[in-house]
């Protein structure tokens, strides 16, 4: 894919506007659409965006400060590409792949423009080792050799996709700059020599073998996520949420823990300092599996949000484009995209400015299948060279004022199939991470389930469901727990509330700080979640046959429980098993206490196990009961001031009825609002 | 090509901000334009757009009652800006950085563009010291680090310029190094700078002070560069100087009014509320100079200020500033009415670069805990607070009346203090154990039974 046509390059066009990161410029008869351009007698980067006869406009990827009409715009005569070779894993590139580092040793602290710097080392030598013989036919993205790049990447030359032929010479083992030859290839119109590395246009997929189906999920090491809303190898999932409710937290956590082969992070449009922090941590972190630094998997693009805008537009192509290039020699690559609404917004920003016209808020009308094209550049596949690999993609969402019915949100929406809804309320209260189990949801929890089964050994699907009825009747619950409080609810509701307090705290919320927390293997979630539900269920039954549930609530394992996330560590499960006896062992003992028999406890904790639906319906039931007594308990001016605090309309011409009814409506959809 | 200056005399046309200008050559994007009226007074602008036939010029001192046709215009070949040299602490001001306090002109041999540049993210060194403020909320449990950006959200009649007062007064900027602080007016009244005036004299710092003053009657368009001019000075001072330096701009809702002006005049789409759908990445171009350098001394620490109009926090402008700054103090209506100083609410407060500031040998060891307790804790107090208005106090479990007592006696013995009480972090963090001792041990969830033991038994 490299240089076309040489001619590109004398082209030459002359600026006649400039507005921002946009040009216009006349001359551009010549130029291609989507040409990678040098503008002004600084040499800007930028992009040929649209080409109306003579008239050409131009996105840059750097301040146009001073720059003038008359000034020239040269042509490279080829489109916005990455450089895809060795010396990638490890570094920080911009949003048009030139390496930071590198950038920083020739300007300084600050970014100066029109600095141009290989993308890839040109210097660096790397050992190469072939794995094809001369005179045997290749095709594109066949494996010519490999190159130890770090500890934990084994990086493999790939044939560029396109090329075709015999391959007449290979480069013996040795060490060898990405620019010099290691192959020749020879085919009908001639011979291609080929280097270690290859150009690729960033806005073009790569090609693959054919798309393959996911079961295998990418796990995590977030509970809420592994067990209650799952990603797979190849899935795209979304994190919308309004500032300061822990996306970037998250993305950061996957990026560490989570088990793809490479990560590729994209600040788009975010601070600064958030990239510092990956940059300090994740060289001292540990790979928990191979226990290498996790740098020697990761790379980096950064388009903070005071660097300019169309190169935040391009970073995300960039990202993705390399994710590809890795799945291409057999890996699996995981993508985060910290946050796509800044790439929206900088389309928004370049449309604006060429007086589109717009669609909703402002955006172009193109933003859907901008986004849709994005997320389907994840999948699993099987590689031109036949191997495995996947792009999974994260991608965080910023909707301003926390308002899910934005465009970004709604659109991002119909592509993904993981949504992480992030909540205000449980960031206020510091619970993290702060996905909303009633919003969220996953298109791949049952796909996952056989991986669990195999994986563990444990019944995690149950655990799930029952799990799940235990919050959803919690939920219930809770609005007329709002009302009525906590303790005028019968014991074996406040069972239920016990229970679901075990889940969220127990298991749901889980530091990203604590050292112990951080991280959970598989086996930890799924042993932990059935120590929870045995305490859950046996609690269960004992208030059922009238033990008093404080009584429940002062057992000593009931703590433990609470505290095993950050008290027992991954390698350590079979305490998590041991606390699993201590429950059975003081339930049983309160059973005693309560002359219940030990058939009695046994067969009612069978029925519990395969019945965790029962429980929303119980709490529906209970749900009705408790409007009523409400009914009873308030004069009709309590239930009219509580009317009156959420501007319930018509509420003056309301009977007590019509009253209390209305309000168990807005809580709920209070609830789902948020 | 001519690099020099280039005169030309008429405009074509003026609307609002905006001057267009016709027949120019050689004039680039962003350049800095002066204007000379004929009655001889000299007016600022600068190139926002700029085609082959037409240059529009953004003034900021506005174009009412200019007279098109006999304006002198001067384009300076190159953007705003201004000279920067230690010699400007102390002094006073506009927002275009000429002087208000009657001294001359500054002058240095460097000038520096008051756009600035993106710093590299790799140069950037990750905040971890965390300065004191004496104040219990902040220093308990929304810690301020050095060199972190967080802003003060606030609403029209509460006491934020009281806080950022005392905050100035009480804050170790330097932490025993030599320290700096800039001031930003933007649009902001006489009264207010004023104050802030006394706060520096009496605080006997003036000398370590730069003030830059767009007050309410001044040109709104200023408003646009203000913030600009005072972050250029510090970003001198901090990274040429070493010097460690706070910025105070206020009121950051003006400035995005300004922004607002001159987009409404240009007949750009709009995007919320009728703010530039750049709003975002406008504002980050001021927010994100904050910050420390690897290998360098200084540091810049902004400390924004802004009014959310009627008190609504998914307003653009609060919005925008939360989603770029590293957390933010929010100011509480219902808590200033019950008469608590400072009436800053931690719910909704965040310092998002406390984990790496805070812990055994930076605060304590049970400080993170400590303070996730509080937070939760405080949060249930909302809940139960909510329930009691419906069934009563008296109708509360034992449970919920000691989070009832807990929020109380938080509000009164915690978050609020006087105006010159200045705590220390030990007296902050002891405090916030005092008032867990009236919920019942079982609520404690988040703090360990080695901390209970050490820091709530023992009492
Ligand atoms: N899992 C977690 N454990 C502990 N604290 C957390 C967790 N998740 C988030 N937080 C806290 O919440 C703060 C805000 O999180 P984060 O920066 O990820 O928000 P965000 O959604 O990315 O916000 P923005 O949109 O403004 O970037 C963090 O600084 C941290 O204090
Ligand atoms: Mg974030």
């Amino acid at each position: 894919m490299s240089a076309k046509n040489k001619d590109g390059e004398n082209s030459t066009g002359e600026v006649i506007w400039v507005s921002g990161p946009v040009v216009k410029a006349r001359g551009m008869r010549h130029f291609r659409m989507l040409e990678l351009v040098f503008a002004g007698k600084d040499r800007l980067v930028g992009e040929l965006i649209e080409l109306d006869g003579d008239v050409g406009t131009i996105q840059i990827y750097e301040d146009t400060s001073g720059m003038r009409p008359g000034e020239p715009v040269k042509g490279t005569g080829n489109p916005l590409s990455v450089e895809l070779g060795p010396g990638l894993i490890g570094r920080t590139f911009d949003g048009i792949q030139r390496p930071l580092e590198r950038l920083r040793e020739q300007t300084g602290d600050f970014i100066r423009r029109g600095t141009q710097v290989p993308r890839l080392d040109r210097e660096q030598r790397w050992d190469f080792e072939p794995r094809l013989e001369e005179n045997t036919d290749v095709a594109g993205g066949e494996i010519l050799g490999v190159v130890q790049e770090t500890p934990m990447v084994e990086h493999r030359i790939l044939v560029p996709p396109g090329t075709r032929g015999r391959l007449t010479s290979i480069a013996a083992a040795g060490s060898y700059t990405v620019e010099d030859a290691i192959a020749t290839v020879t085919h009908e119109k001639g011979e291609t020599t080929l280097h270690m590395y290859h150009n690729w246009e960033v806005r073009r997929p790569r090609p693959v073998r054919e798309r393959l189906r996911t079961a295998a999920p990418l796990v995590t090491g977030q509970r809420v996520i592994d067990v209650f809303f799952p990603l797979v190898k190849g899935g795209v999932a979304a994190i919308p949420g309004g500032f300061g409710t822990g996306k970037t937290v998250i993305q950061h956590n996957l990026a560490k823990w989570c088990d793809a082969h490479i990560i590729i992070y994209i600040g788009c449009g975010e601070r600064g300092n958030e990239m510092t922090d990956v940059l300090n941590e994740f060289p001292e972190l540990r790979d928990p599996r191979s226990g290498n630094s996790l740098m020697d998997r990761t790379i980096l693009i950064a388009n903070t949000s005071n660097m300019p805008v169309a190169a935040r537009e391009a970073s995300i192509y960039t990202g993705v484009t390399l994710a590809e290039y890795f799945r291409d020699m057999g890996y699996h690559v995981a993508v985060m995209a910290d946050s796509t609404s800044r790439w929206a917004e900088a389309l928004r920003e370049i449309s604006g400015r060429l007086e589109e016209m717009p669609a909703e808020e402002g955006f172009p009308a193109y933003l859907a299948s901008q986004l849709a094209e994005f997320y389907e550049r994840g999948g699993h596949v099987r590689s031109l060279c036949n191997n495995e690999g996947s792009v999974s993609i994260i991608g965080s969402v910023s909707p301003p004022g926390g308002d899910f019915s934005e465009p970004v949100t709604q659109h991002t929406k119909r592509f993904v199939r993981a949504f992480w809804a992030l909540d205000k309320e449980l960031a206020s209260a510091r619970f993290f991470p702060a996905i909303n189990p009633q919003t969220s949801y996953s298109e791949y929890v049952d796909a996952v389930l056989p991986w669990w089964q195999d994986e563990t050994g444990e019944a995690v699907g149950r655990y799930l469901e029952q799990a799940r009825a235990i919050l959803r009747a919690y939920q219930k619950l809770q609005q007329i727990v709002r009302l009525i409080g906590e303790d005028a609810l019968p014991d074996e509701q406040k069972m239920t509330l016990l229970s679901a307090r075990l889940i969220r705290e127990g298991f749901l919320q889980q530091s990203a700080f604590d050292p112990v927390d951080m991280f959970a293997f598989p086996l930890k979630q799924a042993r932990m979640l059935r120590a929870i539900l045995r305490f859950c269920d046996m609690g269960r039954v004992l208030v059922k046959k009238g033990v008093p549930v404080y009584r429940v609530r002062e057992l000593s394992s009931f703590g433990s429980l609470m505290r095993m996330k950050a008290s027992i560590e991954n390698e350590k499960t079979e305490e998590i098993l041991k606390l699993q006896g201590q429950v059975e062992e003081e339930m049983h003992r309160l059973a005693r206490e309560a002359q219940i028999s030990e058939e009695e406890l046994g067969t009612e904790i069978r029925s519990q196990e395969t019945g965790g639906k029962e429980e929303g319906g119980e709490a529906e039931k209970g749900l009705e009961e408790r409007a009523d007594q409400m009914m009873e308990e308030h004069t009709k001016a309590d239930l009219y001031q509580e009317a009156k605090q959420h501007d319930i309309k018509g509420r003056s011409s309301m009977t007590k009825e019509e009253l209390a009814e209305s309000l168990a409506r807005e809580r709920e959809e209070d609830r789902e609002k948020s | 090509m001519n690099m020099g200056q280039r005169e030309y005399i008429g405009i074509s046309r003026a609307k609002g901000p905006l001057a267009f200008v016709e027949g120019i050559r050689d004039v680039g994007f962003n350049e800095r334009v002066e204007m000379t009226l004929p009655d001889g007074r000299l007016l600022q602008g600068r190139v926002l757009e700029i085609s082959t036939e037409l240059a529009v010029v953004e003034v900021f001192a506005g174009t009412g009652g200019l007279d098109l046709s006999s304006v002198r215009l001067r384009f300076a070949g190159r953007p705003f800006q201004i000279p920067v040299h230690d010699q400007m602490l102390g002094r006073v001001f506009n927002g275009l950085c000429e002087p208000l306090d009657g001294g001359p002109a500054p002058v240095s041999k460097t000038m520096r563009d008051v756009g600035g540049q993106p710093l590299n993210p790799v140069a950037r060194a990750y905040p971890r010291n965390f300065i004191q403020t004496g104040i219990s909320t902040i220093d308990g449990m929304n810690t301020l680090i050095r060199g972190q950006k967080l802003p003060i959200f606030s609403g029209s009649g509460l006491p934020h310029n009281e806080l950022a007062s005392q905050i100035i007064r009480q804050a170790n900027i330097g932490g025993g190094e030599d320290f700096a602080l800039v001031f930003a007016a933007i649009g902001v009244k006489h009264d207010v700078a004023r104050m802030f005036q006394d706060v520096f004299e009496e605080g006997g710092v003036t000398e370590k002070v730069v003030m830059f003053l767009n007050l309410a009657d001044d040109p709104s368009i200023e408003r646009i560069l203000t913030p600009r001019t005072a972050l250029t000075l510090a970003e001198y001072l901090a990274f040429d100087r070493g010097l460690h330096v706070l910025v105070v701009m206020t009121d950051m809702n003006n400035y995005g009014e300004a922004l607002r002006e001159v987009a409404t005049a240009k007949g750009e789409i709009p995007s919320r509320k009728g703010f530039p759908g750049y709003l975002y990445s406008d504002l980050a171009s001021i927010y994100e100079r904050a910050g420390r350098i690897r290998d360098k001394k200084g540091s810049i620490t902004q400390l924004p200020m802004l009014t959310m109009p009627n008190d609504d926090i998914t307003h653009p402008i609060p919005d925008l500033t939360g989603y770029i700054t590293e957390g933010q103090i929010v100011l509480d209506r219902d808590l200033h009415k019950k008469g608590i100083y400072p009436p800053i609410n931690p719910l909704p407060s965040l310092s998002r670069l406390m984990d790496a500031g805070i812990g055994s040998g930076k605060t304590r060891e049970d400080h993170e805990h400590l303070s996730s307790q509080l937070y939760a804790a405080y949060s249930q107090v909302r809940q139960v607070e909510r329930l009691a208005s419906i069934i009563g106090e008296e109708e509360l479990s034992e449970v919920d009346r000691s989070y009832l007592s807990f929020g109380q006696e938080f509000e009164k013995e915690f978050i609020a203090q006087r105006p010159d009480e200045n705590r220390t972090m030990e007296e902050t963090l002891d405090r916030g154990w005092e008032r867990l001792a009236v919920l019942p041990r079982s609520e404690l969830t988040r703090v360990s039974e080695a901390e209970i033991e050490k820091y709530l038994n023992k009492r």
